[in-house]
């Protein structure tokens, strides 16, 4: 019950968003139901419920271990977006509805044991996305949300096909054809090979272009790049995690079918293919709302290389799944704050911006060293962690690789990042107010990054036994 | 009966009711355009006329100019009698004949294509280049549609070649062969007959400078392709060889008659394309043709 | 039962070659109608021994979606950026064509090595889904008209779905009906942007979204 609880209860909240009347206090239903959804999400974190397998949604323990992060980070931008709101003048009648929309449907992605529910509720995720990307409603956004629809809506087309084909590769199996992950994983090795292979290279290229892993990765620069902050943190942090998830489930399948070695070598070639464009793309980008989508490119290809490395790589994928999602959260949201006030994102255009927001240049910086894995936050500790499973696994190559693509990575960020703050700011002629870092704007990525910062020097037992649990989910037999 | 009698009585059949097709089409055409038209014996009384007439020959042409149409008649009417005719069998037959069949047509239009350049006009090697074009596509179109009925029957001889095809593959195969037919008879979509505008001719500005005996062996070789093509058609499409004799040829009498008159109708209805769709429609054609290929492998197998 | 699977599934095919094979945009959304509506009929004709009313309420529903509200709002759509033809395309007609028409052979002929279930054997129905996706593919990269790219993706779509009916006796209901919804709001949700980007950049033709690089 908890678990539908976690669905209506946004849907909910869309409704009465749609329907509330006044463009004012809209926005504060976006803290409301992201309380609520919060509250009970660690409710369940602390006390797990008990799954029945055969349940096609359900706070399984793989759900357990993401679903939290992500509500979290709702929560936080929920906050932001009520200060946000404030300040612009177009109506959010679409814009909040979308937004709890977009939480409602990814706490049901999460919870999903059954691909075709799967497969649904990502696909909404993304309708309901489009109306955030644009939001703006300029032409360039209109060119970001075409481009978004036309390659993510083929990437879950493919996607769909791949789970079809497990359907299939069960069916001739002599199974029922049933695609629910219980179903699945009990037929396991009764699996037809060939198709388990095909929905395999179907699903990776279908959920990874929701992922955006290279080279499908194309739609993030332009939709990140030109959509509002809050949206970019959302993107980024939990409809990623989403597709994310669907590959780990998927992922186990193939395992149990006996061909886990090859996804796993696949997923690491897809993951050191994007952390390698991510941060060559890095080293040339002139803007920085774009730059933060390449950063996130790059670390969904770490969330590969990490998954590919085994049971003790998926649970530093796990922690880094919480890891990057807190820390691209204050990023977004600290960019998010330049960008309106500067007006552009563009580093020809933009300079000096420590002058004129110091505090979210503060954050902007901050968040940029803690994304490259600076200690002592979050995703150092995530990515060590990755380095040394990978080094234990005797992937050696594959991990020097990778580091030289975050040593290029920190370079590209932090070129972008000094020359946005540095220096003397632009005389602009200022005839619109200037624009005044409220507490509303400034709390909610200092709390983020302040997370990243606990979750990487004490980090939770809490968290540590729910990721070792959904680590025993995926890889049952030792 | 005797071979020779054989042969000759079916030379008669079809250089005789040859003529009746371009009279029924046009026929038809007046029909839908609410007029009487001219009688359908009409093309006899033309070719009657045109025998008596003499010939305009032009100073700057060799004697090919004479002698193209007369071997392009005769490769016509030889590959027409190379069908067979409904269960009756055909004048000659042999394994391979098809091949021959599709050579002589293609023979008989290099014979017209030579006479048109031949007096050196440019509006003659204008339709002579833009027929040939076309041609070369519409070959595809014929070889596919011949590839088809030989997988299905198993035999590279004509008589023996057209056996029933399932009733998709039957009508893909019959809007195929239709658009070929349309094309290698110069009809409205590819080639407007009655137009006279030389820059917009294809096959008539060929014919546009002979006279007398050698323009009717012409107009003749025309009809006798057009029923050449329909009866092909016919044959390729309906199961007439396991229909009893008589009935058989009858059907495929009246599916002749059909087809003309669907041809009268195409003509009445539609608009000329325009040339550069016209490759277009020929590959349309020729898809209509393979896929009846693959449906005829598929059940092979 | 597997010819009148054959003729349905043979027909969508040939509607395929005259979506790649046309310019004018009405006559695209009328062919992808029509082979939605074919498609639509199909679970009629898969399960006719056990036909029950779920079935007969999700071949409605799917009729209706795509044979009528999906077209309608494509239409709906290009009447109001005032646009009936497709410039020339990156992947011109006949190349269009020769390659759809390639990639059924190619599919009739891959299925053959493909493990099948005996039921699935020697009809149209995994070479169709196949070539409905070549097909869809083909339209979505080669065309410069937004509205021509979601024919192409509608054309993909309804591939996938005839792939998803080779499942049909073992998905369950509400997944249909979830699938059928998501690809009806998708198709709302663009309509919506191509109105918008007609009105922003006063055209539908994609080759103007060149605003966003590096």
């Amino acid at each position: 019950m908890n678990a539908y609880l976690l669905i209506i209860i946004p849907l909910a909240g869309a409704v009465l968003a749609a329907l509330w009347p006044h463009k004012g206090t809209r926005p504060l239903l976006l803290p409301a139901v992201g309380l609520t959804h919060t509250l009970l999400c660690l409710l369940l974190l602390v006390k797990p419920p008990v799954v029945d397998p055969a349940a096609w949604l359900a706070f399984d323990p793989l759900a357990r271990a993401i679903l939290p992060g992500v509500s979290l980070l709702f929560l936080i931008c929920a906050w932001y977006a009520v200060g946000y709101l404030r300040l612009k003048e177009q109506d959010n009648r679409v814009f909040v509805p979308a937004l709890l929309l977009v939480l409602g449907l990814l706490s049901a992605g999460h919870q999903a044991r059954h691909l075709g529910i799967l497969w649904i509720a990502t696909e909404a995720v993304t309708l309901a996305c489009v109306p955030l990307i644009h939001f703006s409603g300029t032409p360039r956004s209109f060119e970001a949300t075409w481009k978004y629809l036309l390659v993510g809506g083929t990437g879950i087309a493919l996607s769909l096909l791949g789970s079809i084909c497990l359907g299939y590769a069960s069916l001739h199996g002599g199974g029922s054809g049933d695609i629910t992950f219980t179903a699945l994983l009990a037929h396991g090795p009764d699996l037809s090979r060939a198709w388990v292979l095909t929905a395999w290279v179907l699903l990776l290229v279908g959920y990874g272009t929701k992922m955006g892993l290279a080279p499908m990765h194309t739609w993030k620069p332009d939709a990140y790049g030109e959509s509002p902050g809050i949206v970019g943190a959302l993107l980024a942090g939990g409809v990623t995690s989403v597709a994310f998830m669907a590959l780990l489930r998927v992922k186990s399948v193939i395992h149990a079918a006996g061909v886990g070695a090859v996804a796993d070598r696949t997923l690491l070639a897809i993951g050191l293919f994007s952390t390698l464009i991510a941060a060559l793309f890095l080293l040339r980008t002139r803007d920085f709302k774009r730059m933060l989508a390449y950063s996130s490119v790059e670390h969904m290809g770490i969330l590969c290389i990490a998954s590919s490395l085994g049971a003790p790589g998926v649970w530093a994928a796990l922690f880094h799944v919480w890891s990057n999602g807190l820390t691209k959260g204050a990023l977004f949201l600290s960019a998010g704050n330049l960008q309106r006030a500067a007006d552009s994102s563009s580093i020809d255009e933009v300079r000096g911006m420590s002058k004129v927001l110091p505090r979210s240049s503060l954050l902007l910086v901050t968040g940029m060293f803690a994304i490259t894995a600076c200690p002592p936050f979050g995703p150092f500790f995530s990515e060590l962690l990755i380095v040394r499973t990978g080094l234990a696994a005797g992937q050696g190559w594959a991990m020097g690789l990778f580091l030289v693509c975050l040593l290029l990575a920190f370079f590209g960020l932090s070129r972008i990042v000094f020359a946005v703050v540095d220096g003397s700011p632009r005389r602009k002629k200022t005839n619109t107010s200037p624009f005044r870092e409220s507490a509303g704007l400034i709390l909610p990525p200092i709390f983020l990054l302040a997370a990243s910062l606990w979750l990487g020097l004490f980090t939770p037992d809490l968290l540590k036994s729910a990721w070792s649990a959904a680590v025993l989910q995926l890889f049952p037999t030792p | 009966m005797p071979i020779y009698i054989d042969i000759v009585l079916r030379l008669l059949l079809w250089l005789l009711l040859a003529p009746l097709l371009p009279g029924v089409i046009n026929k038809v055409k007046a029909w839908v355009a609410g007029r009487q038209g001219p009688p359908v014996l009409q093309l006899y009384f033309d070719l009657a006329r045109l025998w008596r007439k003499g010939v305009v020959l032009s100073t700057l042409a060799s004697p090919g100019f004479i002698i193209a149409p007369a071997v392009a008649w005769t490769a016509v009417v030889t590959a027409a009698l190379l069908l067979p005719l409904a269960g009756t069998g055909a004048a000659f037959s042999f394994d391979g004949d098809v091949l021959l069949l599709v050579y002589l047509l293609a023979l008989a239009r290099f014979c017209t294509a030579w006479g048109a350049m031949e007096t050196g006009s440019a509006f003659e090697g204008m339709g002579a280049a833009r027929e040939v074009s076309f041609a070369v596509l519409a070959e595809i179109g014929i070889i596919t549609a011949v590839l088809t009925l030989v997988v299905q029957s198993g035999s590279i001889a004509l008589s023996s070649m057209f056996e029933p095809l399932s009733g998709p593959g039957a009508a893909l195969l019959a809007v195929g062969l239709f658009i070929i037919l349309l094309a290698e008879n110069c009809r409205v979509p590819f080639d407007d007959p009655n137009t006279h505008l030389e820059l917009t001719m294809i096959h008539e500005v060929m014919v546009l400078d002979h006279s007398g005996p050698p323009l009717a062996m012409i107009l003749h070789g025309a009809a006798v392709k057009l029923m050449l093509f329909a009866v092909f058609l016919a044959q390729a499409v309906l199961p007439l060889s396991e229909l009893p004799l008589l009935i058989s040829v009858a059907a495929l009498a009246g599916s002749v008659l059909l087809i003309t008159v669907a041809v009268g109708l195409v003509e009445s209805l539609t608009a000329r394309l325009a040339f550069k769709r016209v490759p277009l429609l020929l590959t349309i054609g020729f898809l209509f043709c393979l896929f009846p290929l693959i449906l005829t492998w598929m059940g092979e197998s | 039962m597997n010819d009148t699977l054959n003729l349905l599934i043979g027909l969508a095919m040939g509607l395929n070659l005259l979506a790649l094979g046309t310019s004018r945009l009405p006559v695209l959304i009328r062919t992808v109608a029509v082979q939605g509506v074919l498609l639509g009929l199909l679970p009629l004709v898969l399960e006719v021994h056990a036909l029950d009313w779920r079935l007969v309420l999700i071949t409605l529903a799917t009729v209706a979606g795509k044979g009528f509200l999906i077209p309608y709002m494509l239409t709906r759509a290009m009447r109001a950026a005032n646009i009936a033809r497709e410039l020339e395309p990156f992947i011109g007609y006949i190349p269009s064509l020769l390659l759809g028409a390639g990639g059924t052979i190619a599919a009739v002929a891959l299925t053959r090595y493909l493990p099948l279930l005996p039921e699935h054997t020697g009809n149209l129905h995994v070479p169709g889904a196949m070539a409905l996706i070549l097909t869809g593919f083909i339209l979505l990269i080669g065309r410069t008209k937004a509205i021509s790219q979601v024919c192409g993706y509608l054309i993909l779509e309804n591939g996938i779905y005839l792939a998803g009916l080779l499942l049909i006796s073992s998905t369950p209901i509400l997944v249909e009906f979830g699938i059928l919804l998501d690809v009806t709001v998708g198709v709302f949700v663009i309509g919506i942007i191509v109105d918008r980007i007609q009105r922003a950049f006063d055209s539908l033709d994609t080759r103007k979204l060149t605003a966003l690089h590096e």
